[in-house]
């Protein structure tokens, strides 16, 4: 323990307090200047009765999932790649390729996306160029499909990783055992490499879909007026208009909707697979 | 084969919009789209006469160094007692730790504005951005440096106390020289982080802004984009140095402890 | 010879687990001592706490008449070869050797000599130079015991040294580490689970089981008259079969089935001489099966050669014998003439009840 403690205490002081901080604001409100501190469900019952807050919390979670989706689906295939069909000695240097936009200026990184889905930008001037459009094409920028694009080439490597490391760990002989007692190549992924990269798979859902509620960087640039989303309302309420209490109650709300939603797979997920077994 | 193909397009993916960056940081025009007008460094001699981009970039570069410095502290007491005898709740404990790894940004920004401002009456500074910082890089230093440890014949240490050094100098002269790659890594990871995260100190800043911060305000003035491109490029290769120089250092650093490297940062 | 190391009632406890039970021993100045036993059984944590890595939760560890229970590892007179080695890879050989020497108040030149002395006793002439990570197996472990013996301990601790190593490499370190502890003529307490290489090597051995020294005793009293069942199974390999004894006044009447009638005297009954059901043991080499022209052995019986493994210098037989409810196991040297049977054959089989044990 005597090592851990200092770790600990520090996440405690400075993660765990103001967790519970947020917590017991959420039940309080903003009194002008003042914070109002009688115990009150006012925030929440706003939140509930002002249609505003249910339809930006629906087109998050709408927008997390999708971006979720995405990212984890066309990841699969490269973590897979790296794991099966590249050389060992190989497989360092392609991690570190994958990492190294994660890594790069995030904020740049998201604004030059507009560059390339944007009215002049990369895609329409190419597809112009090449004869396959007339007309610049629009809905691929300020609006949802523009955050998705962009938050699933953010979260990229955070999906890759995961199901890479539950693919390395596989034993290779269980797969040749597989063939060995007569299932096909893709029965062989079926049955035994899908299984077995089951917990990465878990583990790059978890960690693309819960931090992607909580950009507002994103909608804000390329979300448009029809774009943006749950935590823009939070950092609004609490820069701008400075309240804090409401903004406290909505941060709760929806990292509980993302919670319960999390659970809810990693549940179905374990029934699946003992269903199987 | 297929599967090569499909891999090498993502990574082009990957990498569309660092490479446009460099295209426009040398265009001349002030327009950020195609096609490309021709070459010019006006962009970057620009950046060199901008004082209040240099601020901002000497806050950052402050912030990121102190970060660096305490992430890598806590993290080397967590790697370090990971890698030593379990006891009741340890995993829980490490869980807690590393759990800002997978909480949204938002939700450690706004809690910790809260009780700084609100509760504790705290004025906003570089160290209040520098406390969220630490907090958010820990768990990627604790990941990194538990490669380090993990790879530590646990026996070593004991064999240098059993040669005769007491367990100061075991450490010194046998741990720390073996995971010394892996710290260094670790801060260079921790730098890189703190340097370029936004979504915590837009909240944090104080009446400095940090210069993510204030790239966030250029780019709301489509003027002042070119010089965001060029401030980019230079950023991005700085990033890329950085990491190369982390990975570097964390491979040497395994297969100094006699390891095998089992890839990846995280 | 006189004692050395001294354990007087040592406990050790990790929680609820019981891993050292009243531990008495003494190990004398110059002996080549092993610690032997299963895995589980709490010898190595025995060698840990004469090391110092671990306290005693009771009991005394005493060395050259010193209470060692406030010395810390770095104090005590003893230098340990780990079983991994634990040779620090960031290091060259010679950095190595002269880890320990760097409080020591020598001259730089004087340093350098005592390396490359401890590096040709152990056969590395040379070496030096090399980087520790670039070495083979039997080359680290030369590594290590150069670098403990550099600082002539009063006891080498060798924690399961040869477990790392492959057969030939093995047999030839054993050889190697007798002849290195002549040589240097210290104490070596040696932790291994292999009982071949304990009775090659040991002047001693304490057998342990669950934490408990099961039989402290030199080689061949170890083999020949082991005091417990489960000493002789531990220990090589053992016949057992049950019959009846009764007590005479200096030994014990034996029946046994299938086999005949005989004396012994009271020490080939380590746990007492007793009337009623006993295990009689004996070893497979006691045993023999009579081919023409063998002398006349003490005592014969019909068997039937049940199964049949070779091994090239010997053949190994499980016969059955009326009366006996599992297969004899024999060992028989493979001698010129001999010829090896077949499953199935009629066989006339010889024992001794010399070297019976009963238990």
């Amino acid at each position: 323990m005597g090592l851990l403690s200092a770790p600990f205490t520090y996440a405690i002081l400075l993660l765990a307090v103001p967790l519970l901080a947020i917590v017991l604001f959420s039940f309080w409100t903003q009194d002008f200047m003042d914070v109002n501190t009688t115990f009150t469900m006012d925030n929440y019952r706003e939140i509930a009765e002002k249609p505003i807050y249910f339809s930006l919390l629906q087109r998050s979670l709408y927008v997390s999932i999708c971006v979720t989706i995405v990212t984890v689906v066309l990841a699969f295939p490269v973590a897979y790649f790296v794991s099966f069909k590249v050389h060992p000695s190989r497989k360092s240097l392609w991690l570190f390729l994958i990492t190294i936009p994660f890594w790069t200026s995030y904020l740049i990184r998201v604004f030059l996306w507009k560059v390339i889905l944007g009215y002049n930008g990369v895609i329409n001037s190419g597809l112009i160029n090449l004869g396959i459009i007339e007309e610049p094409l629009t809905f691929i920028l300020y609006n949802v499909n523009a955050v998705i694009i962009t938050l699933a080439h953010a979260f990229a490597p955070f999906a890759i990783l995961p199901i890479f490391v539950a693919l390395e760990k596989i034993d290779r002989s269980l797969l040749e055992a597989s063939q060995d007692l007569g299932e096909s190549k893709l029965m062989t992924f079926l049955r035994v490499t899908l299984p077995l990269s089951m917990p990465g798979l878990v583990a790059a859902v978890l960690i693309v879909f819960i931090p992607t509620i909580g950009d507002y960087v994103t909608p804000e640039l390329m979300g448009g007026a029809g774009g943006k989303l749950i935590a823009n309302m939070i950092q609004v309420q609490f820069l701008q208009l400075n309240n804090a209490p409401l903004g406290a109650a909505i941060a709760i709300v929806a990292m509980l909707s993302v919670t319960a939603i999390s659970l809810l797979f990693v549940f179905l997920n374990r029934r699946w697979l003992r269903g199987r077994s | 084969m297929k599967l090569r193909i499909y891999a090498l397009a993502y990574l082009l993916f990957l990498y569309a919009p660092i490479i446009l960056l460099p295209l426009f940081a040398f265009n001349d025009a002030t327009i950020i789209a195609f096609p490309l007008a021709g070459f010019t460094t006006e962009w970057f001699s620009e950046l060199t006469q901008n004082k209040a981009l240099h601020e901002a970039v000497k806050n950052s570069l402050f912030i990121a160094l102190m970060t660096a410095i305490f992430s890598t502290l806590l993290g080397i007491c967590a790697a370090r007692a990971g890698a030593m005898a379990n006891f009741p709740g340890k995993r829980g404990i490490i869980g807690f730790v590393m759990l800002p790894l997978v909480l949204p940004e938002i939700i450690v920004a706004v809690s910790l504005l809260v009780i700084l401002r609100q509760v504790l009456g705290v004025n906003l500074s570089n160290w209040t951005i520098i406390a969220a910082h630490v907090l958010i890089c820990t768990p990627f230093c604790i990941a990194i440096l538990n490669g380090a440890f993990q790879n530590l014949d646990p026996s070593m240490e004991e064999a240098a106390l059993d040669l005769g050094e007491s367990r100061w100098s075991a450490f010194r002269l046998v741990t720390l020289p073996l995971v010394m790659p892996g710290i260094i890594s670790s801060m260079l990871i921790a730098f890189t982080i703190s340097l370029d995260e936004f979504i915590i100190a837009f909240f944090l800043t104080g009446t400095n802004p940090t210069m993510p911060v204030y790239i966030w305000g250029l780019l709301r003035f489509p003027a002042s984009l070119p010089v965001v491109m060029a401030l980019g490029t230079l950023l991005v290769a700085l990033s890329i140095i950085l990491l190369t120089l982390a990975e570097i250092l964390r491979r040497r650093g395994i297969k100094r402890a006699g390891g095998t490297d089992k890839g990846g940062f995280l | 010879m006189s004692a050395l190391i001294t354990l007087t009632g040592v406990e050790k406890y990790y929680g609820d687990y019981h891993a050292l039970r009243d531990i008495n021993l003494t190990i004398d100045e110059g002996e080549f001592f092993s610690l032997l036993g299963p895995s589980g059984c709490g010898k190595t944590t025995l060698l840990r706490t004469i090391a110092g890595f671990e306290g005693v939760s009771g009991g005394t560890v005493m060395i050259s008449g010193k209470d060692m229970a406030d010395v810390p590892p770095n104090l005590r007179p003893t230098n340990m070869v780990f079983q991994s080695y634990a040779i620090f890879p960031h290091l060259s050989v010679a950095e190595n050797v002269a880890f320990g020497l760097r409080k020591r108040q020598m001259s730089k030149a004087d340093k350098a000599e005592a390396v490359k002395e401890a590096l040709a006793m152990v056969g590395l002439d040379g070496y030096g130079a090399r980087a520790a990570h670039a070495l083979s197996g039997g080359q680290r472990q030369r590594v290590a015991l150069a670098r403990a013996l550099i600082l002539k301990p009063k006891v080498l601790l060798l924690d399961e040294p040869l477990s790392a190593l492959d057969k030939k490499m093995r047999e030839h370190m054993q050889v190697e580490l007798i002849r290195l502890q002549r040589a240097v003529g210290i104490t070596f307490i040696l932790v291994t689970h292999d009982q071949e290489e304990a009775l090659v090597m040991s002047d001693r051995i304490a057998v342990m089981f669950e934490g408990e020294i099961g039989q402290l005793a030199d080689p061949e009293t170890l083999y020949r008259r082991p005091n417990s069942r489960r000493v002789a199974e531990f220990i090589g390999k053992m016949n057992f079969i049950n019959g009846t004894a009764s007590a005479t006044d200096d030994g014990a009447k034996l029946l046994v089935p299938g086999l005949g009638k005989c004396t012994v005297p009271a020490e080939q009954c380590p746990q007492g001489v007793r009337t009623g059901d006993v295990a009689i043991g004996i070893r497979p080499e006691t045993l023999a099966i009579l081919f023409e022209g063998d002398t006349a052995p003490r005592h014969a019986a019909d068997a039937v050669v049940d199964e049949v493994v070779y091994y090239g210098d010997m053949t190994y037989y499980d016969v059955r014998v009326d009366d006996v409810a599992a297969p004899l196991t024999i060992a028989m040297k493979n001698l010129i003439g001999r010829p090896v049977l077949e499953v199935g054959d009629k066989a006339r089989i010889a024992w001794d009840d010399r070297a019976l044990v009963v238990f």
